[in-house]
């Protein structure tokens, strides 16, 4: 624009610019809500913790929970699997992070950092590829298979073939009491 | 474009036409338009198309005035569109059956465009429409499928989601988005209807593009040469639409065989249990039109890169006009392509074949699907960004024909 290049910026570059950036603004402010109203909503959040009695669950048993919708195991290891969990080289997995809420984002993936108490092994039951629910007692691991894409986990929930890319997820939890415990 | 031969025949006409030519758009693209004399039975899929979108906005139309988009209902709304509605399970299965039937055709309708070299300048725009709009179709086939929240809708849903978390930091805040809450659940359901009914419609609106653009150069042909005169050509009307009708109408008897003979043969039993978000199916499988792009995803053995490879295998279409670097269009004068394009078609019933299969099944008990799910995806690849590139510069075409006209009168016997 030839009046551009004058001294002073004139009264029509200034409404040009002015009407430009209210229309952005007015335009992102109101493509906000639109967009948020799919994030969960004030309802599904308020369900973000759950309480379980695990005093009928059996060594070498594992029950399946719902917590945020998503299945979750609660997993009574037998010595032999928390022996075989043990002796797993950390440096060898494919993920050797501990993925638990309740230890620091780069927690090794030691059997200790996966179970806060050894016979109780709480993961969310979700495969870490594709969403789908694994196995238990299955895959050359004896921990979980996944029956969608053949992902294996072992005793302590950790990915030992993939295309998984990281262990299973452990959520916050705590035991109320010896049979109690509230997971979220 | 050809020049408008339209004549308004009476006062009605005449006043309308100076206001909105509305008729002269018809006259001019439905009935005078000049099209290639030559133009095969492997031509009439794009009238078959448009019939397969009327058909499934029909059917969904009636059919979400009997559904339930919610997760307590929906499973049981689908039994009572199947066995109380008047008509419902004719409904149901014609919209069911006309998805696959819609992927049937554009399937044979896209390797017709490859074949013919029908994406060539200058049709590259229509031949993207074109990529769109299949995209756009698999999005709404893929959103519907989870409708009935049946086993299989339920699991479909929360793998194709969850594609979406192999993003790098994103992923998950994504993903929780896409879901309304932290898994498939009921505000999953009520949007994916929302957008099944929306989607449709931005289909048909793309289909007028994808017309319009075609309306501009003309048909390609089946020797791909440029129409050179009138003698080249006929009217649409009644040549093509007859023509049309006639394989519009063998498509419908196909479809209406499985309709009302095997109305479930292309669907899963699984799907007739309702969802269960604990327990996932032993197998899933997505639908047959899906198989190829599930079998790449499969055979890469990283999270990240076999999402990659499953959007990169459809997005490799979009650049095929300028991988192709023939300045031949039709194979039927590229003896090269010609074998390598019916090698490509093999390779994706083969992909569609493994994808179909369990992860840990082998060929005859020797060799495991996985690697032949893997050289089949690395030729689907190699296909577009080598061979297709290579083969253009390389080969030399047969001599094509002067005129579409010359052609056709030499193909019968002498006069």
């Amino acid at each position: 624009m030839a009046h551009s290049q004058t001294a002073e910026p004139t009264r029509r570059d200034f409404l040009y610019v002015a009407t430009a950036g209210a229309g952005a603004v007015a335009a992102a402010s109101a493509v906000w809500p639109l967009i948020d109203q799919m994030n969960p909503s004030a309802a599904v959040l308020a369900l973000a913790s759950t309480e379980i009695d695990i005093s009928a669950v059996q060594p070498g048993q594992s029950i399946t929970v719902l917590w945020r919708g998503k299945s979750t195991f609660i997993r009574r290891r037998t010595p032999e699997e928390i022996a075989a969990s043990k002796e797993v080289n950390v440096a060898d997995l494919i993920d050797p992070v501990a993925r638990n809420a309740n230890h620091e984002a780069d927690a090794p993936a030691t059997d200790a950092n996966r179970a806060e108490k050894p016979e109780w092994l709480i993961v969310v039951g979700v495969c870490t590829h594709l969403g789908c629910i694994p196995l238990a007692f299955q895959g050359d691991y004896r921990g979980w298979l996944c029956p969608c894409h053949g992902s294996q986990y072992d005793t302590a929930g950790r990915v030992r073939v993939g295309p998984a890319p990281q262990n299973l997820d452990i959520p916050p939890y705590t035991f109320l009491s010896d049979t109690r415990v509230r997971i979220g | 474009m050809h020049g408008s031969t339209y004549v308004p025949k009476s006062g009605l006409s005449r006043w309308m036409d100076q206001r909105l030519p509305v008729m002269r758009l018809m006259h001019d693209t439905m009935l005078t338009f000049p099209t290639p004399r030559n133009l095969n039975i492997w031509y009439t899929f794009g009238g078959i198309l448009t019939f397969c979108l009327a058909v499934q906005l029909v059917t969904g139309i009636v059919l979400s005035m009997h559904y339930t988009a919610d997760t307590r209902f929906a499973f049981d709304s689908v039994e009572h569109i199947m066995r109380d509605v008047n008509y419902g399970w004719f409904l149901r299965y014609v919209h069911a059956n006309g998805a696959s039937m819609f992927f049937l055709a554009v399937y044979i309708h896209m390797f017709r465009g490859l074949y013919y070299g029908s994406y060539k300048a200058p049709r590259e725009i229509i031949w993207i429409l074109g990529v769109a709009l299949y995209v756009l179709m698999m999005a709404t086939a893929f959103l519907g499928y989870t409708l009935p929240w049946g086993q299989m809708s339920f699991w479909a849903a929360t793998v194709i989601t969850s594609l979406f978390s192999a993003i790098p930091l994103v992923g998950e805040p994504i993903v929780n988005w896409l879901w309304g809450g932290f898994s498939v659940d009921n505000p999953t359901l009520q949007r994916f209807f929302s957008l099944h009914y929306l989607l449709p419609f931005v289909i048909a609106a793309v289909v007028g593009l994808h017309i319009w653009a075609l309306h501009v150069p003309g048909n390609n042909n089946p020797l791909g040469i440029d129409v050179k005169s009138p003698a080249d050509t006929l009217p649409f009307h009644p040549y093509y639409t007859v023509k049309d009708l006639f394989y519009l109408v063998c498509f419908a008897i196909i479809m209406m065989a499985f309709v009302f003979y095997a109305p479930n043969f292309l669907g899963h039993p699984d799907n007739y249990q309702e969802g269960n978000p604990l327990v996932t199916p032993p197998h899933i499988v997505p639908e047959w039109y899906f198989l190829p792009f599930y079998a790449i995803l499969r055979s890469i053995p990283d999270k990240l890169f076999g999402v990659i490879a499953l959007f990169g295998a459809m997005a490799t279409l979009v650049f095929v006009p300028w991988l192709d670097t023939s300045r031949v269009r039709s194979a039927r004068f590229r003896p090269v392509y010609r074998q390598f394009f019916w090698i490509l078609v093999a390779d994706g019933i083969l992909l569609g074949y493994v994808g179909a299969q369990p992860v840990d099944a082998s060929l005859g008990g020797v060799i495991p699907l996985l690697y032949v799910g893997r050289l089949a995806t690395f030729w689907y690849f190699a296909h577009f960004w080598i061979i297709l590139p290579i083969i253009g510069i390389f080969e030399t075409p047969k001599p094509v024909p002067d005129s579409i006209a010359k052609s056709v009168l030499h193909a019968t016997p002498a006069e």
